[in-house]
């Protein structure tokens, strides 16, 4: 327990979890066991979490239900940038998923006042269950390549900390990737221009 | 029990494991905000592989992508939600099983 106080402290992603990690500790049974590191052990909380919070969102028959989960998502995934210390990444994570685009969804819900649906998946069977094998195969896939030849990368690279911070992630999207990051905002203005107009209640003809 | 530090292939298996969710999403379900937010998760699962490659080779652009990734998803956001809304304004409905006049 000193030793992983210690670790905890020399941490330096212990203080925002501080409190998730000894609650994750006093729940585990690791006694006598060595010391679990704790970007492992915020690893598995949100790892859990997040597949959790993903089969809600897509099993929920509500839809509503289904936005909250979303959100409970996109929150476990934060906390998943930072165990690879992405901070800007996860802070952006929070204001434009969490924050913007499901405003919208929600706001999307309640303005069609969608209730619960009586059935959840609709179509003929065979498209289902055809989809889902397919989806299966696809994980089952991607698991047997990384079992056939692992990465071979076992810890964050020695910059990891350094090139997620707000100021080198600000440092490249002004120098090398200029003209995508101009790009991107002609795209945004366009989407902008065609929300409004799909959305207009009345599209004059001709 | 868990690696004091995890590799890189845990976070890729994980990120395959949410894109595969949110592809059972968008296969079965018939609402078309419920597909959306789907789509949503699979975005996402994408970011995480993106992010973990670059935080685990110490290169940037991966981290680049993501951001780049999150500006089209929020253009996708509202061009998609307002279909969603015409659709609704023009069918009275948001069930994709419903929206049947192109099928052949």
């Amino acid at each position: 327990m000193y030793e992983l106080l210690i670790g905890l402290r020399a941490d330096p992603l212990a203080t925002p979890f501080q409190f998730v990690y000894l609650a994750a500790f006093i729940s585990l049974p690791l006694h006598g066991s060595p010391a679990v590191s704790l970007q492992s052990l915020l690893f598995a909380v949100f790892a859990i979490g997040a597949i959790a919070s993903a089969i809600a969102t897509i099993t929920r028959k509500n839809p509503v239900a289904s936005a909250m989960t979303l959100v409970a998502h996109f929150f476990m995934l934060t906390g998943l940038y930072l165990t690879l210390d992405a901070q800007f990444v996860a802070a952006v994570q929070v204001l434009v998923y969490a924050g913007a685009i499901m405003v919208l969804v929600v706001f999307v819900i309640m303005l069609l006042n969608v209730g619960r649906e009586s059935q959840a998946t609709g179509g003929r069977p065979i498209r289902t269950t055809l989809g889902t094998l397919l989806a299966v195969l696809l994980v089952g896939m991607i698991s047997v390549t990384l079992a056939a030849r692992p990465t071979g990368l076992n810890q964050l690279a020695a910059n990891a900390t350094t090139i997620g911070t707000t100021e080198a992630i600000g440092q490249s999207l002004f120098t090398t990737y200029l003209f995508p990051f101009e790009a991107v905002s002609l795209l945004l203005l366009a989407a902008l221009i065609g929300a409004v107009i799909l959305a207009k209640r009345h599209v004059q003809e001709g | 029990m868990l690696p004091t530090s995890i590799p890189l292939d845990y976070y890729l298996i994980l990120s395959a494991l949410l894109f595969v969710t949110g592809v059972i999403g968008v296969v079965t379900r018939r609402n078309a905000i419920v597909i959306f937010m789907s789509l949503e998760l699979m975005l996402n699962a994408v970011n995480l592989s993106l992010v973990a490659f670059s935080s685990f080779l110490g290169d940037t652009a991966g981290q680049m992508f993501v951001f780049f990734i999150m500006a089209v998803a929020a253009a996708e956001a509202a061009v998609g939600l307002a279909i969603v809304l015409s659709l609704f304004r023009n069918k009275q409905t948001v069930y994709v099983d419903e929206v049947n006049i192109m099928k052949w």
